[in-house]
């Protein structure tokens, strides 16, 4: 690999852009393509293709067999309520490759002391997700217990394209939420999208457990996994 | 608290240092494969790595290899799988085949 090649890639990495490394395998030449290239070489469509579905792929082409290798931008995971169980999420979750933001406008929860080297918003969750832009590489997640931050969150989210939306709350605080959403005029397609409980039902009685069971429902949803 | 997968940054870096490094790819894969196309495995000159190619199988073969590949700088495609017959030579044990495409880092 060329050194301007690799130094470009990391650039990209750290400036979080999507882009395709496309190798070829019988003379080692290297090129980046990145998704809005408008070339419309059969190799440039391909990597889109493979950016797309998020996975690498060997391409027959012309001048021979070309491996197209995928680097997108990170997963995202937003977290609504600096409380405790957030800690261990956070943590975990970076661990599994998302950029964790966590969104709370109370001060006393969202410090640097209880979420050492997170990215925190102390804005109002609806302004905060929405200034965050979720996409379809976007997790959120609520877990204030309070209907206001919880419901300002959500009503951005159900808005948005992310891939997984979960709530804490006991089944009778999710079926009151629902009921609220319902008559703040979202249908049943949107609400159906709402993970709540949150979490699979492993069990999990530790916030740290609490995480587990979160992290392991967002990657069956974002791999479209059967949960047996 | 970081993502794990650091493993081009981790290339960079020990050029960055002078070493001579090499970097794997896992570009197909048939079968049960533990670890998909894409995923990567930098080697350092003196034989250490991270990431990953399979789950443990063969990166001690890919490390042996990459330490050739930096020393002539020609890129190779290597290809491994089930060896039923030479159980001792380097497989994997799942029955799955793989191609690596090993690339000396310039």
């Amino acid at each position: 690999m060329q050194k301007p090649i690799l130094e470009q890639l990391l650039q990209d990495r750290a400036g979080k852009r999507a882009v395709a490394l496309a190798t070829h395998l019988a003379t080692g030449k290297e090129e980046l393509i990145y998704p809005s290239d408008k070339e419309q070489t059969e190799l440039a469509q391909q990597a889109r293709i493979a950016l797309r579905e998020d996975k690498a792929r060997t391409v027959e082409t012309a001048g021979g067999e070309v491996f197209i290798n995928v680097f997108n931008s990170p997963l995202r995971l937003l977290i609504a309520g600096a409380v405790h169980i957030a800690q261990p999420l956070a943590q975990m979750a970076a661990v599994a490759g998302y950029d964790v933001t966590i969104i709370d406008p109370r001060r006393a929860f969202a410090t640097a002391e209880r979420f050492p080297g997170v990215a925190l918003l102390t804005e109002w969750p609806d302004a905060g997700v929405a200034e965050l832009r979720p996409d379809a590489r976007t997790a959120i997640v609520t877990l204030t217990h309070d209907p206001k931050l919880d419901d300002a969150a959500l009503s951005t989210a159900l808005n948005s394209d992310s891939f997984y939306i979960g709530c804490l709350g006991s089944k009778k605080t999710h079926a009151a939420r629902l009921e609220r959403l319902r008559r703040a005029g979202f249908g049943d397609a949107a609400l159906a999208r709402i993970h709540g409980p949150v979490g699979l039902a492993i069990g999990a009685k530790s916030p740290a457990e609490i995480a587990i069971s979160i992290l392991a429902q967002m990657t069956s949803i974002l791999r479209g996994g059967a949960v047996t | 608290m970081e993502n794990h997968d650091r493993v081009l940054e981790q290339a960079a870096a020990w050029r960055g240092e002078g070493a001579g490094v090499a970097l794997a790819t896992v570009t197909t894969t048939w079968g049960s494969a533990p670890r998909p196309a894409g995923s990567q495995l930098a080697v350092h000159e003196d034989g250490r790595f991270v990431g990953s190619v399979s789950g443990g199988c063969i990166e001690g073969a890919v490390v042996v290899e990459a330490q050739d590949i930096i020393q002539s700088g020609a890129p190779k495609l290597l290809e491994f799988g089930v060896s039923n017959s030479q159980a001792w030579e380097v497989g994997l044990a799942c029955g799955g085949k793989i191609k690596v495409y090993v690339e000396r880092v310039d």
